[in-house]
């Protein structure tokens, strides 16, 4: 009965995006759509290539990557391993804060606070630029590193550090040779599952990477990312029906391949850890 | 190799494993003094601009007179849909996956199918809100339309709190209930769901604040930005914080920033008072009972 409402929801996704974007690519061929490097729909020459899009989507995701990864790996180390129980019951609602907080907020941030301050820095960078939006999107997701890696790293039996402690190694080398190894395909899982939130993020890039498909790795220009390039046709007055109008529903269904495939991925990363140690 | 050689080791050795623990400690802060920053950051921009009239104005093409009373009962409206939309399907649907469904294909296919629901980009609702709900079934622009999309966004948080709550409630008090006659939906009736019920409730409240802050999957479904009426009834457009705030956020004007800072101060305001809500039942209701 009603667990049927999630099937549906599935298989309404998939249906939905497949039927509007058949009314797309009867009209873009495959080819262009992945090969072609220009995003124009809203031009008067129109080209339909989504590399621009995946490619700006990939810089902001690698940005918030390199910002969230190595911050909130660390955190997870020292909350699960060094901390003091009563620090990590402080500190671990004030995350929590963090994660609630709603990506509107970091948009809003991107833009008032960190742009101008990339601008100081580099002058040559565009108001709207990649930076800003990876920054903000990498505090965004750091909670969920955070969480997922502590989880794990507080997974490992606690028998594996008293027998490397045992043996002569140090806390440190515990650490860093036995808990972490341990726990890696655990936070590999957690890094996937938050770089699938990135590629998905839409209010903190629309607002703060720019409006321009742009074939670029240079995080300082203004950039596109196929969530923000959704928000702009659909908040537009794009005809229903037309190539722009079924063109979100291409971008929407490849974005929903790429996150699906990252969460699977993650999920099936995760299982092969936990037969290892149960 | 010389003594001296094994001492300078020893000692690069305890170096390394004493930066490595300041690095941690040091991201740890960095996390803090970037909430803290992001905060205090908002609020300056934002606290001077916040009155009562700012809680009463709609919106307006001047800074100062600007207002978020319709985005405000627009988000009032939008959440309680929402809830009345995706409690009852979620729980509904928890409920049959613990209770009712045999561990086998289907429940593991479900299971499945619900957690990667849960990973779906907000926006990819948005669009399958716009094709299904707005244009398909001509709902339009409307604040109904704008529901039902939420409610599918939150549904797999809403299932997975309930079964999580349901799980919690134990084995014997079911076969107790059986044992005396009960049928299994009696059962689930008076003594599962009671049982349950905190559990329930926090994790909806908490999927509800997720949904209050969320302003992508509306975009695709036309909430406007500019709306200087608030909706009446659920056929009505409609704007919500969240989108107010993308809008204001987004104008060339400096003093608008100012006024976006104030919206979120509004936003994190209602937000907060939701968690507190739910860690509230959490604590009141959750110690009541004992087994």
């Amino acid at each position: 009965m009603c667990a049927a409402v999630s099937v549906l929801t599935t298989l309404g996704i998939v249906v939905v995006l497949l039927s509007q974007a058949r009314g797309f690519f009867q009209e873009v061929s495959l080819v262009e759509f992945f090969t072609d490097t220009r995003w124009t729909p809203l031009f008067e020459q129109k080209h339909y290539g989504i590399l621009p899009l995946v490619s700006g989507t990939m810089l902001v995701a690698a940005g918030s990557a390199l910002v969230a990864l190595p911050v909130g790996l660390c955190t997870a180390i020292y909350l699960s391993e060094y901390a003091a129980p009563r620090f990590r019951e402080v500190v671990k609602p004030v995350l929590e804060i963090l994660a609630g907080i709603p990506s509107v907020v970091y948009g809003f941030v991107a833009v008032v606070f960190i742009s101008p301050i990339i601008r100081e820095i580099f002058p040559s960078a565009d108001v709207f630029n990649a930076a800003s939006a990876s920054l903000v999107v990498g505090v965004m997701i750091l909670p969920m590193v955070i969480s997922l890696s502590e989880d794990v790293l507080g997974s490992v039996p606690q028998a594996l550090r008293e027998a490397s402690c045992a043996l002569g190694a140090s806390q440190f080398e515990t650490i860093v040779r036995v808990v972490v190894p341990a726990a890696l395909s655990g936070i590999v899982a957690s890094f996937l599952l938050a770089v699938s939130r990135a590629i998905g993020e839409t209010m903190a890039v629309t607002l703060a990477a720019g409006a321009t498909p742009n074939l670029t790795l240079n995080p300082l220009e203004s950039i596109q990312t196929m969530t923000a390039y959704i928000a702009q046709v659909s908040m537009g007055e794009t005809e229903h029906g037309s190539t722009g109008y079924n063109s979100i529903f291409a971008v929407g269904i490849s974005l929903f391949v790429i996150t699906l495939l990252m969460n699977l991925l993650s999920q099936w990363v995760l299982s092969r850890m936990r037969e290892k140690y149960e | 190799m010389s003594e001296q050689s094994a001492v300078r080791r020893q000692r690069r050795k305890r170096l390394a494993a004493r930066s490595f623990e300041w690095l941690c400690l040091t991201a740890t802060f960095l996390c803090i003094i970037v909430l803290a920053a992001l905060l205090s950051g908002i609020i300056y921009r934002g606290a001077g601009w916040l009155s009562i009239e700012f809680l009463t104005n709609g919106p307006s093409r001047f800074p100062d007179q600007s207002g978020v009373k319709a985005a405000l009962i627009g988000s009032v409206w939008l959440i309680g849909l929402t809830a009345l939309i995706s409690v009852p399907l979620g729980t509904g649907a928890a409920i049959y996956l613990e209770e009712y469904a045999r561990p086998g294909i289907l429940r593991q296919f479900i299971q499945t199918n619900v957690s990667n629901l849960a990973g779906v980009p907000s926006i990819v609702y948005g669009i399958l809100g716009l094709g299904l709900f707005v244009r398909t079934l001509a709902i339009g622009d409307t604040v109904l339309a704008g529901a039902l999309t939420m409610s599918l966004l939150i549904l797999p948080v809403v299932i997975v709190a309930a079964q999580e709550a349901l799980r919690a409630v134990p084995d014997s008090i079911r076969h107790a209930s059986l044992a005396l006659g009960a049928t299994r939906w009696q059962t689930i009736q008076h003594q599962v769901l009671p049982a349950a019920l905190p559990g329930i409730s926090t994790g909806t409240i908490l999927a509800l604040s997720r949904a209050l802050g969320e302003a992508a999957p509306l975009i695709a479904v036309g909430a406007l930005a500019f709306v200087s009426r608030y909706p009446l009834g659920p056929m009505d457009k409609y704007t919500v914080l969240p989108i107010q705030i993308f809008n204001w956020t987004g104008k060339p004007q400096h003093d608008f920033q100012n006024v976006a800072a104030a919206g979120i101060i509004v936003l994190l305001g209602v937000l907060l008072c939701m968690n507190a809500l739910a860690v509230f039942i959490r604590y009141r209701y959750g110690k009541q009972i004992r087994w």
